[in-house]
């Protein structure tokens, strides 16, 4: 139909069968998108039964100055210093092994790359990129400190005793 | 006249329902042979006898085939005695090494097996970057072997973790922590191929079905989309050289 190509000429004519077509190609491409979109929200866990975040480190008193004490199952340490109280993520920053506290030398060093911490989480020898970060220290009803390892607070921010 | 058993095999009427070419050795039957038959038309009808010669192309495609071979054959009976859970898989593994008949025999042909898959398409790669076989008419198939590699390397990672030993442990710590670093989606990668924020059951779980189930699959795919281009660029290229000597 020559007339109808003519009437516009700027834009080309689309004919019935290309709008079906594009329809029916737009329609699976929705659905595609619908069903990619349902994968991805099926294959993410909604409830995940993993270790608390939060343990209780115990009394405020049983942290004299210089005392670290090393909590496998959470993967911290908690550190008693003169003016307070602060735990340390163990969870290397290189490439998440877990850190060994060495009371010989006074420092923490992990055994997979060979990185090295001091007792403030400061990268002695690398590789690696970070120090170690400090994680929330709070107090419970009962007067115990309370680390949440998911929260991690500015280094040098002690809970004071 | 006696007829020997196998003619009358091949005469037959099922036999001929499923192989329709005749039996005589014509070079048309010969051609009919590949291109009748579902898993041998990904090769050449014919091929040249320079470019089958084991210092033209070092047969390494082949040995990597013949590696996933082996896996995909060996890597069954393994997961019959494999449950994907903790503890029970690090005692499924002990269990293949030392109770199961010829178990050890099974899973080390799949450990090595697949130590060999990966040297030897790194091999393959290098010989057909060196041959210069990477480029037109072939540079698409150079693309589907990059992703081939991609694949086999994602095979031998996620078969790390499935003993869940110490080694498996740390090792996809350190993996995932890589994955970690990836720009803005690297946690929610790391989150989504853990199935949660730490290495746990969820972890091997995921590992296992990608290891079993979607990355032979997509190997599978891709082998075969591999294979036949190779036929479809015009065969083999070995040495650049060796081509142009046979030009008249």
């Amino acid at each position: 139909m020559p007339d109808e190509e003519s009437r516009d000429g700027e834009t080309e004519s689309i004919s019935r069968r290309d709008v079906v077509v594009r329809l029916g190609v737009g329609a699976c491409a929705l659905a595609a998108a619908g069903s990619a979109a349902v994968t991805l929200d099926f294959l993410e866990p909604k409830v995940l039964f993993e270790p608390q975040t939060t343990f209780v480190a115990g009394a405020p008193l049983d942290f004299a100055d210089g005392t670290v004490r090393f909590n496998r199952e959470q993967k911290a340490y908690v550190i008693g210093t003169a003016g307070g109280v602060y735990a340390l993520s163990a969870v290397c920053t290189h490439l998440g092994c877990i850190t060994r506290f060495r009371s010989e030398q006074r420092m923490i060093a992990c055994p997979c790359h060979g990185s090295q911490f001091d007792l403030e989480g400061n990268v002695v020898h690398g590789p690696a990129p970070r120090s170690l970060p400090w994680l929330e220290v709070s107090e419970n009803a009962s007067g115990s400190l309370v680390v949440e390892t998911r929260v991690i607070v500015p280094q040098g921010k002690l809970f004071r005793v | 006249m006696r007829v020997s058993l196998a003619s009358r095999v091949r005469g037959s009427a099922v036999y001929r329902s499923i192989v329709r070419h005749g039996t005589t050795a014509t070079n048309r039957n010969r051609s009919l042979v590949v291109f009748e038959n579902l898993f041998l038309h990904v090769h050449p009808v014919k091929v040249r006898e320079k470019t089958l010669r084991f210092t033209h192309t070092f047969w390494l495609g082949g040995i990597t085939l013949a590696c996933a071979f082996i896996l995909f054959v060996g890597g069954i009976p393994l997961m019959f005695y494999y449950h994907p859970s903790v503890p029970q898989a690090y005692r499924d593994m002990k269990e293949l090494q030392y109770v199961v008949d010829n178990g050890v025999f099974l899973r080390n042909l799949h450990r090595w097996a697949a130590h060999a898959m990966v040297l030897v398409a790194v091999l393959h790669m290098l010989r057909v970057f060196y041959h210069r076989a990477y480029r037109p008419p072939r540079q698409f198939n150079w693309v589907i072997g990059v992703l081939l590699l991609l694949a086999t390397l994602l095979l031998s990672y996620t078969g790390y973790l499935l003993p869940w030993d110490q080694l498996s442990l740390w090792g996809v710590s350190v993996g995932t922590s890589m994955v970690k670093e990836a720009p803005f989606i690297g946690e929610r990668i790391r989150f989504y191929l853990l199935g949660g924020n730490v290495v746990s059951e969820n972890a091997l779980l995921r590992f296992y079905v990608l290891h079993c189930v979607v990355l032979p699959v997509a190997l599978l795919l891709l082998v075969s989309v591999h294979v036949w281009r190779v036929r479809k660029d015009g065969g083999v290229q070995g040495p650049a050289g060796a081509e142009r000597k046979n030009e008249p």
